[in-house]
Formats: structure tokens, sequence, C-alpha cells
């Protein structure tokens, strides 16, 4: 399908606004951008043809605001929304009401939106394609009976997960009998107050495992992958470092979990990008899924450095009802990429945020920087603190982190503290260095490696 | 005399710890130094706003949810 001249809303902000933006120039859309009042000077409002204001800076009242922006989309005259990460981009009724107002979704069905959301529903549709899941409950547990025969099955430790959680939100820990029958209780008001639903279910705890995902694209009817990444260096289960490929899997084991991703994905159908995430056990070497992602991911660039597909242009040929036009056989790896997130947050002082007016900036060449950012530019305090992302690719993993360590050493942003000086950090440990790392290793080498004062 | 509480940081201020709870202090009531007026939520992380001094009488001007810059005046006391 010829999509030039059509309109694009972007319906988010930031980075992603910016990223979406390019992909649409560059199949000869035109965009029409969302913003807040806090946001009227953002680079993303710049570089769109046309911008809507949709409401205050509370995002509640903007950027989640599903009646404004629907109404400033057909007001743009938009063929089509795309809601990026975060916001609204896994919300069943945004993408239905999408649809309803005869508008094309860049995301999957609101049904397979919906299924993918309730974390037990995913677990039990990873189960019947035959996808590996951690043991736990089969769907919810729904009395206190159900969790102690599920925990006498399964064994301690184990996690107590809301059905409507995910994103590492709604998880407690349960290390005994004691804490399962205090925690579940606990867990349900909390999911309940936090969700509006207090479905529960339970799974085992991997320690010490790594985070594993598979990158996917879906027509509808079939499905290929665009291999996998690594994502553990993570603080509060917030991703800061990403990988392509995950030198910790052996050809075989990639191979596998890989396979096991398209027939999950073909099994529900699935249209767009998407992510399957799960957790590795290097010694065991087992796989276990966490959950489904159906939407574009932040550290998608590390992915389209070693398989050079586009991936969000063809999220959007996808959504508009394109077939895949690769095989999986057109898809290969090349080199070794890395992203680090670049947040206004002070790693020196416990992350503190700081959202300031961004002065002289020197980026590097030969890196790839996907930012929101310009010099003059007044970070507005509304929303996460993610500036951009730095990503490297180079012929192996050693050679990747001698460039990212090149671009560390020469990247200036003056104005604002940044997480950069962490980066310049991890990319001269030798644990790093050695993939020798898992899911907990950055918050207990934060503890041992930055002097935070008190 | 007339008294301000300020925000230390911009973005959003609540006057409550979460929605379903009450008002950390209410309106014309008094604190103590010290005592937590507000949270300021910047950049998806929550910091606590304190009164320096004690005082009467607090008066919001600031409402509850509202965008809020550095240093802006989010009460007044006697």
């Amino acid at each position: 399908m010829d999509l030039t001249g059509k309109t694009l809303f972007i319906a988010n902000r930031g980075e992603i606004a910016v990223r979406i933006n390019r992909a649409a120039k560059a199949l000869g859309m035109k965009v029409a951008q969302a913003y807040s009042e806090a946001d009227a000077d953002m680079l993303a409002v710049r570089l769109s043809d046309d911008a809507y204001e949709v409401g205050p800076p509370q995002a509640a009242k903007s950027y989640l605001d599903i009646g404004r922006l629907l109404e400033a989309a057909s007001q743009s005259g938009a063929d089509a929304i795309h809601p990026g990460y975060g916001f609204l981009s896994e919300n069943a009724e945004f993408a239905g009401a999408v649809d309803e107002a005869g508008m094309v979704f860049v995301g999957p069905a609101a049904e397979t939106i919906a299924l993918m959301g309730d974390k037990a529903a995913a677990r039990a549709a990873a189960v019947r394609a035959g996808t590996p899941v951690a043991p736990g409950s089969d769907g919810r547990i729904e009395t206190p009976a159900d969790a102690r025969a599920v925990a006498d099955r399964i064994g301690f430790p184990l996690m107590i997960k809301a059905a409507a959680g995910g994103g590492g939100r709604g998880i407690r820990i349960a290390r005994n009998q004691e804490d399962l029958e205090r925690l579940v209780p606990q867990a349900r008001s909390e999911a309940q107050a936090a969700f509006g639903d207090g479905g529960l279910y339970l799974e085992r705890l991997l320690e010490n495992a790594r985070h594993v995902e598979v990158q996917i694209l879906g027509d509808g009817k079939r499905a290929i992958h665009l291999f996998e990444r690594e994502c553990s260096l993570q603080r509060r289960r917030q991703k800061v470092w990403e990988e392509a490929p995950a030198v910790c899997l052996s050809d075989d084991q990639r191979q596998s979990i890989c396979e096991a991703s398209v027939k999950l994905a073909e099994s529900v159908s699935y249209r767009g990008a998407g992510t399957l995430e799960y957790l590795f056990d290097p010694g065991a070497g087992t796989f276990a899924f966490l959950e489904m992602n159906t939407r574009v991911q932040v550290e998608h660039p590390v992915s389209e450095f070693v398989t050079g597909v586009d991936i969000v242009q063809e999220m959007i040929r996808l959504a508009f009802g394109e077939s895949l036009s690769l095989s999986q056989n057109d898809v290969s790896r090349n080199g070794h990429a890395i992203e680090v997130r670049v947040n206004a947050e002070d790693p020196m002082n416990n992350f503190m945020p700081f959202p300031g007016v961004v002065g002289a900036m020197s980026v590097p060449d030969n890196v790839r920087f996907d930012t929101m950012l310009y010099e003059g530019y007044a970070i507005p305090p509304f929303y996460d603190s993610l500036l951009g992302k730095l990503i490297v690719h180079g012929e192996t993993r050693a050679d990747a982190l001698s460039k990212l360590q090149a671009a560390l050493a020469e990247f200036k942003i003056e104005g604002l503290k940044t997480t950069l000086p962490l980066y310049e950090m991890l990319a001269l440990d030798p644990d790093v260095a050695a993939d020798k790392f898992h899911t907990q290793f950055l918050e207990n080498w934060l503890e041992t490696h930055l002097s935070v004062p008190a | 005399m007339t008294k301000q509480i300020r925000s230390p940081l911009p973005g959003t201020f609540y006057r409550k710890p979460a929605p379903d709870q009450p008002n950390f202090v209410e309106d014309n009531a008094g604190v103590k130094a010290g005592e937590v007026i507000g949270l300021v939520e910047v950049m998806k992380s929550f910091h606590e706003v304190k009164a320096e001094e004690d005082g009467n009488n607090v008066r919001f001007l600031a409402d509850n949810e509202a965008p809020i810059m550095a240093g802006a005046v989010l009460a007044e006391m006697d």
C-alpha cells in the first residue's frame, strides 16, 4: 500500500514521538502531533506538519484522555494513530475507540491487547502455544487454599503477581508459607486499588536470571522474529542498558526461544510489532515467559542495528493491513549493538530527577542518538526522565563496548545532570565486559561502586 | 506575620499520600517545623515537602494535583 500523503497522528511525546515522526516521514506520510500545555516547545511538535494541544500538563488530562486525543486526531484528518510506548499504547479501550472512529490503530487488535494485558491469561496463552513458562498457577488463584496448593506444588521462593500488572509492577516475593499467608491478601487489595482488578497468579521466582526478550513482527497470519535482546541491567525493574544479541545464549538456545516466540505470536494472530519477555536461567539453560508487550519498545534500536529492519516503519505498514514483506530467511544478524538510556537523573545523588534547561550538546559521530533534546530546551518535570538513547554498533560485543566507551568520553550535555557518567563507569567494568551479570546485578553494583551521600 | 511554604522542585503537587487517603494537612490547621505538608512528583518520582518552621492557620494556594514550578508558593500560614 502506498502511504504517501496519508496522515499519522502521534499520541505520545518525547524521544519516541520524534522516532515515529522520522519513520512516518520516510514513508511519505504527513505527521500530526499531540502535545500537552507543558510540551508546546518539544522537538516532536517542531518536526510535525500540524500540532494539536490535548490538555494540561498532567498526563491523565492529556496523553491519557481518549476523548481529547480522538477529537484532535479527527480534526487533523488523521488516517492512523500511533500510540508509542507507555500512556495508551497497551490500552485495549483506546485501540477499540480508534478503530470505531474509522482510523487505523498502529498496534495489534484491541482483543489481542486485552488478552496479553491480562498477565494470567497471557501466561495461559503461552502454555497453550508450548512456550516455556516458570512453574506457577494455571490462571488466577481465587482463594488462600488455592494459593497454598500451588505453593506446595511449585515451591518457594515464589512471586505473587497481579494479573493486571506488568512491567515489573504489582509483584511481591514470598520466601515461605508465612509470607504467602500475609502477602496474598495485601497483594489482592493493592492490585484492586492500583489496577481496579484484584486478580492474582503465582510463579516460581528465578534468582540470578537474565532478562532476554524476542522482537517479533506479525501480519495477523504469519509472524517472524528479529532475534533477541539482552536487558538484564536494570534499576528498580527499569532497564537502563540493552544489547542485541544476547551473547549468553548458545545458537540452539537462541533458535529455540525465537521459534517459540513466533509460535506464540501466530497463535494469537498477532499483528504489528511485539516483544516476548523471558527470564533465562544460564545454569539450567531454561527460559520462563514473563509477559508480552504489544507495542514498540524503548530498546527497539538495538534490534534495528543488528537486523537492518526499521521496526517502526514496519509496524505502521502492518497496521494498514499489509502482509509481512520479509520472510524469516530474509532476516540475518550482523554484529552487536548496545543502547544506554540517557535519563535526566543524577546517578551520584540517588538518581534525583533533574529537569533543567539543555545547554551546549556535543554528540559524537558514528553513533545513533534517538532524542527529544535540542539546545535551549526546558525539560518539563511532568513526565518520565528519559531524554534519549545512545546506541552503538560494532562487529563484535567487544568492538561495540569499545565504541561505547569512546562515544561516552566525547558525549557532552551541559546544563543537566544525566545518567551518562554511570554508563562511563559500567562500560569500563570488568564484569560487564565479561557479560557476567543478571537482573539483580546493577542494584548491588550501585551500592558498592557509587558513593551515594546519605 | 505571614509565612510561606515554597516547593523546592518543579512538578505536580499532591496534598495527600494517596488518592484514597486524607490530606497531610487540612486547611486552617497548624504545622510543626519538619512536618510533611505535601508531595511533589517530578519525573515520576515523589519528594516530600516539609514546613521549615512552625505555623498556624495554613492556607493552601496550590490545589491538589496542580502543576507547579520550582519556588512556587504552595501555602501561606501565620
